[in-house]
């Protein structure tokens, strides 16, 4: 596999540098969808110069990411574009790692589960063969790095690459084993992959045979080891950024900014048309609304997929990139490069064609209506914003319809393929 | 969501369309065509009113008196012109100092990628004159422009002499809010440009312009005169600009109110309006002015000097003085007052304009349709491109994508650059070789689709070609939209020549006469009948000949258009329209 997979990194890398030659990477990095105020690379410049200059990088609100990202980039700024594109080709790697890792985990419990008869005899063509899983890891590398918003992303010098390689490399060490330790950077970068700690944990459960269970003595005592390790190395890692920096400066400049959300640059999130027009009396009640909402669908996903921890980390990743405050499509490009593992889900997904094809022309108004609004001045803010959700129901909708298709495969593994009412009548699935 | 979750509910929508597809594409594109015909029918339309409050109530009175002077000033400036050969930079200079203002030149040359028919040569070189009426008791935040172009021949004397008239009767006012620039440019559009762009401090076309001393603040409004005649017997408003784009409608407003108070007759695309609406030759003539109205906005150019302002966020307009065989004749000095009385109310103006439409059709002065009511009819046509796609499947139409899109490419980058190794090997001028290039590229890429599956090997499977529509009709779908956002006029021609062409083609009809069809409904062929339907329009029917070398200086003009001021039509049509168009074009002869 290791062929396809360097042709694949070449390709990427060649497309990227390309483009890193021509014109657009100018007019890339400017496009408020591929940058947002936390990610963009003009803002780590600035602070780097302000480093230089010896004041606090945090000085002036204008850079909002965490120290290690600065201090990255305090050695390796002259060679930014090259380390941009070895994170995507971090991410990719990781990806088809922890992929390739999944699937043979995937194909040993379903082998049992064969063995062990728990199948309905008419539910067969549900089951997956090891020569339909050959190519997912290698579509999945592909899925990521020949995105469209992935390029863009990388060529726009957005941090948001760095993330989504940490994020990646987290789910490779959770599917390897031994997350505990990697969670961190992630959440390090911003509050949110803190979501993905209860999936890790889930994972890491069923991979020691602990079963879910509150009133276990073992449940607890794993949980309790988690924890002390995942919220040493958090200390661990915001104690090595109080050290390099000298001050706590970057505690409200990072994660006061992503939880408070004071800048409303337009991009593809829901928080800053809100924002907006809001009075200052309802702000914290809707900011501490909008924020609960991206944590809270832990709680049900959790219950629904203890089962299924990789396929909730997807449904969080999702989750997130969708709700976060401040989205850009390298998140979005994150979470779609594990579709194709869901592959065999397709014959139950019902509203595919209808999500692409919104999704599709949503990236191609978003340019269209932002010319309108801000150069050509016809246009005001609703119409952007009113892409911006008909984008954010389309991801949601996407979202939803692989839930649903795995959900009923689930369902159709324990009951059959060709459900019976109880008078031996043909009956249908419907979600209500 | 009933509808996305219910299976059953689903299959039978689903079956419904699949029984009835075709007559209900028929029947949208006929109920698209005539709501787009319905529109000029004046009860479906909506008066006109004045929507920005500090222009509406204001009671101005307008004592311009020095027309006849402004006339004598024109007759001067012409002379001055015949002598110095081109724009007479010191005359201006001298003249305008004298009535007060400060005035200030800027430089500018451009090289064009190849001469157009009316300069013949690579560089033009120019002067720009413009004159800063600085506001007598107010911060100089806000300028108002009126602009007169400085023609070759005898065009446009009497414009630049209403402008100096008008200059010094307005500093001897008191009331003026705003700076206001007299400005006087040399080759129209690429003068205009230039003063633009050095006032903007942006550089978007290459163009080599020296910097400008003086600026007056963020102009707010701008209006250019054109006149060639001591005596008019109406007034003309153009509206459209650099790719379609219209200023607010609360000038369109302004000027039709002022007309109807002074009492001059006001035109629009030329035609006076009429007044029998309910018969048939009172509703075809309002047809003809909408319609005249849709292929200038659809064509992208700029169509007067005010064009390149709109990009700025200025609204501006043109106001052209016509003399035509009418008795009553209308005096240099109703013209002044006009002008006098529209600075006026624009003087008053707290902010931009933007409480009125910015996209709207006028099939006459007084009435006009908004975005909300011309959009239906666009996206009817629309409808008929979602109904056709049909199934889902694997993206493995890459190869004539990338041919196409290649095609469209060479179609967009080649007669340009190949225009001297034309003018060597065949005895054409550069201008004719950039266009016959661009024919040529052009139906070379009508031969392609013979080639394209060869190259396939072997792919060109029975049901590949399904796959291939789907993700034509998609794109064509998602192109013509984004393009009628932008430009509604543009966006709906090119919907009611390619979406008949989307829906219906398959391998299956019969090939000549589709063939034949689909080259008929190709853009190209579209802009040669615009080009006789807009003679046709303009009551100057032309013939075949005529029309085909006007067709061909369209062309030109396109090309020439997106160097100079970034139009977009033609990198539109050649970059995504044209690969659209071969996509299907090579569903058609799939085998």
């Amino acid at each position: 596999m290791a062929a396809p997979l360097t042709l694949l990194l070449l390709v990427a890398v060649t497309v990227r540098a390309a483009l890193y030659r021509s014109s657009l990477a100018d007019l890339i990095s400017e496009r408020v969808e591929v940058v947002s105020p936390l990610t963009a690379w003009k803002r780590v410049v600035e602070g780097l110069a302000l480093l230089d200059l010896g004041v606090s990088p945090y000085s002036g609100d204008v850079f909002h990411e965490t120290p290690l990202i600065i201090y990255l980039f305090h050695f390796l700024v002259d060679y930014a574009e090259i380390t941009f594109m070895l994170a995507d080709v971090i991410t990719a790697v990781a990806l088809y790692l922890s992929v390739k890792d999944y699937n043979k985990q995937v194909f040993r419990k379903q082998k049992y589960a064969l063995e062990a008869d728990r199948y309905p005899l008419d539910c067969l063509e549900l089951i997956r063969s090891p020569k339909e899983m050959q190519y997912i890891p290698l579509k999945v590398a592909m899925f990521y790095l020949l995105n469209p918003f992935t390029i863009l992303s990388c060529v726009a010098k957005s941090t948001c690459g760095l993330n989504n390689a940490v994020i990646a490399l987290f789910v490779l060490s959770t599917i390897k084993g031994n997350s505990r330790t990697h969670s961190s950077p992630a959440e390090g970068n911003s509050i949110y992959p803190l979501t993905l700690c209860a999936a890790a944990l889930l994972y890491l459960l069923q991979r020691q045979y602990i079963p879910v269970n509150l009133r276990r003595f073992s449940f607890w005592w794993f949980v309790a080891q988690y924890a002390f390790m995942y919220l040493g190395s958090l200390f661990v890692i915001v104690g090595l950024s109080f050290f390099l920096l000298g001050s706590w400066d970057f505690l409200p400049s990072v994660y006061g900014f992503i939880l408070s959300v004071p800048d409303l640059t337009p991009n593809i999130g829901l928080f800053w048309y809100f924002f907006a027009e809001m009075f200052e009396h309802f702000r914290l009640f809707f900011l501490c609304v909008f924020q609960i909402n991206v944590f809270f669908y832990t709680v049900p996903l959790s219950i629904k997929l203890k089962e299924h921890p990789v396929f909730l980390i997807f449904m969080q990743l999702a989750v997130i990139s969708i709700f976060k405050s401040y989205p850009t499509v390298g998140d979005i490009a994150l979470y779609m490069a594990f579709l194709p593992v869901w592959s065999h889900l397709h014959r139950f997904l019902r509203n595919i064609f209808l999500v692409s094809c919104v999704l599709l022309a949503c990236s191609a108004l978003f340019p269209v209506l932002w010319h309108l609004w801000i150069y050509a001045g016809s246009a005001n803010s609703n119409f952007y914003y009113a892409i911006t959700l008909l984008f954010n129901v389309a991801q949601i909708l996407l979202v939803s319809d692989y839930f649903y298709a795995f959900l009923r495969r689930e369902h159709h593994l324990s009951h059959g393929l060709y459900l019976k009412r109880k008078d031996g009548s043909e009956a249908t699935l419907v979600l209500k | 969501m009933g509808l996305l979750s219910d299976p059953n509910r689903r299959r039978a929508l689903i079956s419904l369309l699949t029984r009835l597809n075709a007559p209900i594409c028929v029947v949208c594109y006929m109920a698209g065509v005539a709501w787009f015909m319905g529109l000029a029918f004046e009860p479906f339309t909506l008066r006109t009113y004045m929507s920005e409050n500090a222009m509406g109530s204001t009671m101005v009175e307008e004592r311009f008196p020095a027309g006849e002077r402004a006339l004598g000033t024109g007759r001067e400036f012409s002379a001055h012109k015949k002598k110095a050969g081109g724009m007479p930079v010191d005359w201006l200079v001298k003249t305008m100092q004298s009535r007060g203002l400060e005035v200030f030149t800027q430089r500018f040359s451009r090289r064009l990628p190849f001469p157009d028919e009316d300069k013949e040569r690579y560089m033009v070189k120019g002067t720009n004159v413009y004159g800063i009426l600085r506001a007598p008791r107010a911060p100089r935040t806000e300028a108002l422009v009126l602009s007169a172009p400085c023609s070759p021949g005898d065009d446009n004397n009497q414009a630049v002499g209403v402008l100096l008239g008008l200059a010094q009767y307005f500093r001897n006012q008191v009331f003026w809010a705003k700076d206001i620039i007299f400005l006087v440019n040399e080759h129209d559009l690429i003068g205009m440009q230039a003063w633009l762009e050095g006032y903007h401090h942006t550089n978007t076309t290459g163009m080599d312009w020296s910097p400008l001393q003086g600026r007056g603040g963020s102009i707010q409004a701008a209006l250019s005169l054109e006149l060639s005649s001591d005596v008019v017997t109406s007034l003309d408003l153009v509206l459209e600009g650099l790719n379609g784009q219209l200023p607010n409608l609360d000038l369109a407003n302004l000027f039709y109110a002022f007309c109807q108070k002074i009492g001059v007759l006001c035109t629009t695309q030329g035609k006076l309006q009429r007044n029998d609406w309910d018969s048939v030759s009172g509703y075809s003539h309002a047809v003809q002015t909408m319609m005249l109205m849709v292929m200038k906005q659809a064509s992208g150019r700029p169509w007067g000097d005010h064009g390149l302002f709109l990009r700025y966020h200025i609204e501006a307009a043109t106001i052209k003085g016509i003399n035509s065989f009418r008795q009553y004749k209308t005096d240099a000095t109703t013209i002044g007052r006009l002008l006098e009385g529209m600075y006026r109310k624009l003087n008053n103006l707290l902010e931009r304009l933007h409480q009125s439409y910015f996209f709207y059709l006028m099939p006459s002065l007084s009435h006009f349709v908004s975005i909300g009511y011309y959009m239906p009819a666009f996206g009817l046509l629309a409808l008929i491109l979602l109904l056709r796609m049909s199934s889902p499947g694997v993206l493995s139409v890459l190869t004539p994508l990338v041919i196409s899109h290649l095609t469209g490419v060479a179609l967009y980058t080649l007669p340009i650059h190949f225009q001297e190794i034309a003018v060597e090997h065949f005895p054409v001028s550069e201008t004719e070789a950039v266009v016959l290039t661009a024919i040529a590229v052009y139906t070379a890429g009508l031969a392609l689709p013979h080639n394209t599956h060869r190259l396939l090997t072997g792919r060109g499977t029975e049901n590949g070609w399904k796959v291939l529509k789907l993700v034509a009709v998609l794109y064509l779908a998602v192109l013509l939209g984004c393009t009628a956002l932008i430009n509604f006029s543009l966006g709906f021609i090119l919907a009611l020549t390619l979406v008949p062409v989307a829906a219906f083609v398959t391998p299956d009809v019969p090939k000549a006469l589709s063939a034949f069809i689909m080259v008929i409904l190709s853009p190209a062929c579209t802009l040669l009948f615009s080009v006789f339907l807009f003679q046709e329009l303009q009551e100057m029917p032309v013939s075949f000949l005529d029309g085909w070398m006007l067709y061909l200086s369209v062309i030109s003009q396109g090309i020439l258009d997106h160097a100079l001021y970034g139009s977009l039509v033609y990198p539109l049509v050649a970059l995504l329209v044209y690969p659209c168009w071969l996509l299907f074009w090579n569903i058609l002869f799939w085998k």
